[in-house]
């Protein structure tokens, strides 16, 4: 079971505690009426799915009820970081990266 | 290759068992096949024995990162039905049934197909009218499936509490007969033997690292673990790593990848008859023929690769099998395992050609390819040989994620998802 860290909370909790929704960084287009059908598919349907870190949105459902952010590792399931909506991604290469 | 028949039973009894042949040599990748399929699960497997069968095309690689049908073929609860929505599905999974029916024979290998039928439980309104509408669908689509009372589901499996106070009461059931179980590992491995006997080479412990395009885009071959391979044709059967394989060719999949587990548990006497499956409590279970019950759970919430899963969801499974299942509250769990589903946005398949010449994809099953195995190998196979969709596979092609002709399985099929 995972363990998870909820940023406004400050506390790590189990993870029935939270929803999963979806990946995270995906931006609503600007200007809708201006995208092109495959546009629209990439934002409606595709998704990185990386066997590797992934960025993802989760929800404190049972909790403050807030959508935050994290960077988890898909094969180990190991989070590197959870952090605040709108905040920008951390880094996970070069230096000053999470590890 | 041995034919396997009673008398060649009898002749090795009597020899002390020790002169069979392997089933299929353990091939060595040559430097150019005419078709290489990437997975050598039942789709990738059956493809290649397609291929060799129906379309005399021997000239052809299965290159599998692990071993033969380890992956969701080896860790599915091999459930086979057909009773989809949809007319597109309809076909597909009826056509899978259909070769179903004579697999064991056509592959003189027992698969252990069983027609036990499917029953799946309405607990309330909602499902009863939905199973009923399906119902008409199939049966309009000639696909077998009627529609039990909660008195009929109990007379056709016993085990089943219909007690009006239950916490999920029954109120009825959509029973496909028809449907029924086979035995995973022996698909793969009948596929896997009548393809080998047919001159097709199936390569273990050769991971595909990267498909190699030429200068005018075209499929080239397959970088792998044992060197670069040429060919024109790839056939990309990966399940869970799909998209990890796609992107190396320059495609982004509308795929996400997430654990589906399922639990085995200690083997008992036969009491269970058929497979019983409840979307409302999400359940389904099965008895397998060394005795086990075989139970499901749903995919976890989370995109992963881990192939383990959480087990809030092993919970949750177990405690509406106890509640509609009172007979198995003291069973013991034996063990439980996880395997990487790749679910596409419309929980329909993906099957057919790609923007890249010579590139096929067969992917998309998300929790439900077992039962599809057959179907899928033989529609790809003729895909790949004549580079054009067959006519039950071409619904299901990528471009319907940009044009919009969507196969929503997802909120209208009776699927456990």
């Amino acid at each position: 079971m995972l363990l998870i860290h909820c940023p406004y909370c400050d506390e790590t909790l189990p993870e029935p505690e939270f929803a999963y929704a979806g990946e995270a960084h995906i931006a609503r287009p600007a200007d809708p009426s201006s995208l092109s059908d495959e546009e629209w598919r990439d934002f409606l349907f595709v998704r990185s799915n990386p066997r590797g870190v992934h960025a993802e949105r989760w929800r404190h459902v049972h909790g403050c009820g807030r959508f935050f952010n994290s960077l988890r590792e898909t094969v180990s399931d190991r989070f590197l970081a959870t952090y605040k909506a709108g905040e920008p991604r951390p880094k996970t290469d070069g230096p000053g990266a999470l590890s | 290759m041995t034919h396997f028949s009673a008398l060649s039973l009898l002749k090795n009894a009597l020899t002390g068992n020790k002169d069979w042949d392997a089933q299929w040599p353990d091939a060595q990748p040559r430097n150019e096949y005419d078709v290489i399929i990437v997975g050598a699960g039942g789709h990738g497997l059956g493809a290649a024995y397609y291929l060799a069968k129906e379309h005399g095309i021997t000239n052809v690689a299965v290159i599998e990162k692990g071993w033969l049908g380890g992956g969701n073929t080896g860790r599915n609860t091999t459930i086979i039905r057909s009773n989809y929505l949809y007319d597109e599905s309809a076909r597909l999974y009826d056509h899978a049934l259909d070769l179903w029916e004579n697999l064991s024979t056509e592959l003189n290998y027992n698969t252990m197909f069983s027609r036990r039928g499917v029953m799946m439980l309405a607990h309330n309104v909602h499902d009863v009218q939905s199973f009923q509408r399906h119902i008409h669908a199939n049966r309009l689509n000639g696909v077998d499936n009627r529609w039990l009372s909660a008195a009929e589901a109990k007379e056709f499996c016993p085990p089943v509490n219909i007690s009006p106070d239950a916490r999920y009461p029954v109120m009825g059931a959509a029973l496909q007969m028809r449907a029924g179980t086979a035995r995973h590992d022996a698909v793969a491995w009948g596929y896997a033997r009548a393809a080998a006997k047919r001159g097709v080479d199936i390569i273990q412990n050769c991971p595909v690292l990267s498909i190699r395009r030429g200068p005018d885009g075209s499929v080239e071959g397959v970088e792998t673990g044992k060197g670069f391979i040429r060919a024109k044709k790839v056939a990309v059967s990966a399940a869970g790593h799909t998209s990890v394989v796609m992107k190396s060719a320059g495609i982004r999949m509308p795929l996400e990848s997430y654990p589906l587990q399922a639990l085995v548990s200690e083997p008992v006497k036969p009491c269970f008859p058929c497979v019983v499956m409840s979307n409302t409590v999400h359940a389904y279970i099965s008895q397998s023929d060394k005795g086990e019950l075989v139970v499901g759970a749903g995919t976890d919430q989370y995109v992963s690769y881990s192939q383990r899963g959480g087990l809030p969801l092993i919970e949750h499974t177990v405690a509406a099998i106890c509640e509609v299942f009172p007979i198995f509250r003291r069973m013991r769990m034996l063990r439980k395992w996880g395997g990487i589903v790749d679910v596409s946005p419309d929980r329909s398949a993906i099957l057919g050609k790609t923007p890249v010449k010579g590139l096929y994809v067969n992917c998309g099953w998300g929790t439900g390819g077992f039962k599809a195995t057959p179907g899928a190998a033989h529609t790809l196979a003729w895909t790949v040989a004549k580079d054009e969709p067959h006519p039950i596979n071409a619904p299901f092609t990528l471009e319907r994620f940009t044009t919009g002709r969507l196969i929503d399985e997802a909120a209208a099929a009776a699927v456990a998802h």
